[in-house]
């Protein structure tokens, strides 16, 4: 499944500056592991070494954060969008 | 066009603006003793700038001071020499060579409570009560560190993401500081909330969707507007630091010592961890002769408490929830500073502690009828998990006890529930007899 991803100001380096990119994978997880085929250096600034999302980084299934879906193994569908973001405190 | 890239110009369009680039960042700028950012995760260290997440780890950045300095020259006196505002603890804030953002946060009245413990069955009860603040909330601390950065940094617009009290907060510190103002804020908040957001005259937008989603939207669009401070985005590690100085005061206000147990209501769990780190400081430049000894507990709702289930649990982090509870101001479902907060609580022998939807009218009608406080339902969440603290021995009648009231009732009088006179009559002497004779 091809979708576009939405990549962060600080992630931006890994992609000549594109705000956008497009990757393919069945689910978020072969998602990331697209990116970093193609963004060498991406994939470690979103896992870990134990390969789980890290803990500032929320990634979202259209309007939806994965952590509320399948976390890393949730599955893409066709066309959907997804964001990289920070997570940031509130107020 | 990407659906953020439509939104992002329609609120261009609505402003009747465009985005600008980036503020050139004066290279005359001095920040006190405060030396650079340092990300909470990994320890890597940057120049002081606009930017809250580490570039390596995506960690939170925070401020970091030389502390050496600071204890070669700080003092009691000179900090009681100092105004009666957060700025009195400059020595230990980032505080920038530029004219500060400053209306008057800060140095709330740390308020004796002996009908209140009495009733809980303390010994001694205080309350740190933040509705004196220039917006009636403690955001007014966060707010003058945050928008004297950015007036630092050359930024002409302030924004944020807000369940409320900070709307007003950004919004009355932008005013009177002469910057735009843009306030995200989500649908269906209190009546109250916006309309002490409204009045200052920035704009202030309602979002469809929960906090979270406003909080995410704010983080993308943070990506897109380079001239924006967004008070809780880019500069939130200046912000963030805005929250210690409640625990200076406090440790001030008891004559330079810390209670023994403080209880703080949570929503993203920053100022929870603030406090601690404020009591924290204060020992290693030489402020407090003791090391902080204080039990921290956090208070949540049920409606939204991922920070207590995971505490409970005794899970390291929390599991984020679709907040549903009365106590907007607390309705941050993914707390990013969760984690840390159930670190800080269990290094210092505290908890973090949920109480039913229902105590929270409780709380804050029982503080009202106590002590002549009105507080928002943060503070009634506060007072009912005092209560039940106490009840379940966490807290112990011998403990010294603050509690932080951090906003006021007015905000929020829907919590109440339908409140009104107790009695109407005519405007006639005999009527009120009849009506004494009768509640006789």
């Amino acid at each position: 499944m091809s979708v576009t991803v939405r990549i962060p100001t600080q992630l931006r380096a890994f992609t000549n500056g594109a705000s956008e990119v497009e990757a393919s994978g069945k689910t978020i997880g072969d998602l990331v592991a697209e990116l970093g085929r193609r963004h060498p250096g991406i994939t470690e600034r979103i896992v870990d070494d134990t390969g789980a999302l890290r803990r500032f980084v929320n990634i979202y299934l259209d309007e939806e954060d994965v952590r509320f879906l399948e976390n890393l193994d949730t599955l893409v569908p066709e066309g959907a969008k997804v964001s990289i973001i920070p997570a940031v405190a509130g107020g | 066009m990407t659906h953020l890239d439509e939104t992002s110009a329609l609120i261009d369009r609505a402003l009747s603006r465009r985005t600008a680039s980036a503020p050139e960042i004066p290279d005359v700028l001095d920040w006190g003793n405060a030396r650079a950012l340092a990300c909470k995760e990994c320890g890597n260290e940057t120049p002081l700038q606009p930017q809250h997440v580490c570039e390596f780890c995506f960690g939170p950045l925070e401020v970091v001071y030389d502390y050496d300095r600071i204890a070669a020259t700080t003092s009691r006196e000179r900090i009681a020499a100092g105004p009666p505002t957060i700025w009195r603890y400059a020595d230990l804030l980032p505080a920038p060579n530029v004219e500060w953002v400053d209306i008057g946060a800060g140095w709330s009245r740390l308020i004796d409570a002996p009908r209140l413990a009495a009733e809980l069955g303390l010994k001694k009860l205080w309350l740190k009560f933040e509705g004196t603040n220039p917006t009636h909330s403690f955001k007014d601390r966060v707010v003058t560190v945050a928008l004297t950065a950015a007036r630092a940094f050359g930024f002409k617009v302030a924004a944020c993401a807000s369940t409320g009290n900070l709307a007003g907060a950004v919004a009355a510190h932008a005013a009177a500081s002469g910057m735009e103002s843009v306030v995200f804020i989500p649908e269906g908040l209190e009546a109250g909330k916006v309309a002490a957001a409204a009045v200052y005259g920035g704009r202030l937008i309602a979002v469809k969707g929960s906090y979270d989603d406003v909080n995410r939207l704010c983080a993308e669009l943070c990506g897109m507007k380079d001239d924006w401070a967004f008070v809780n985005v880019n500069v939130r590690p200046y912000y963030s630091e805005g929250s210690k100085t409640l625990g200076y005061e406090i440790a001030e206000q008891l004559g330079w010592r810390s209670p023994d147990a403080v209880i703080i209501p949570v929503a993203s769990g920053s100022l929870l961890t603030k406090v601690k780190k404020g009591f924290g400081e204060l020992h290693t430049v030489g402020l407090l002769d003791e090391a902080p000894h204080t039990a921290i507990h956090g208070a949540q709702a049920d409606g939204c408490s991922p920070v207590a289930r995971a505490f409970e649990e005794g899970a390291d982090d929390f599991r984020p929830v679709k907040p549903d509870t009365i106590a907007k101001s607390l309705a941050i479902g993914n707390p990013a500073d969760g984690y840390y907060a159930l670190r800080d609580v269990r290094a210092t022998g505290g908890t973090v502690t949920r109480i039913p939807e229902e105590s929270v009218a409780e709380g804050m009608k029982l503080l009202a009828r106590t002590e002549g406080i009105f507080t928002e339902t943060a503070g009634g969440v506060t007072i009912a998990t005092l209560e039940k603290l106490i009840r379940e021995g966490a807290v112990t009648p011998d403990q010294e006890t603050v509690a932080l009231i951090t906003g006021v009732g007015l905000k929020t009088i829907e919590a109440l529930g339908e409140v009104g006179p107790s009695h109407a009559i005519a405007a006639n002497v005999e009527a009120v007899d009849r009506l004494l004779e009768g509640t006789r």
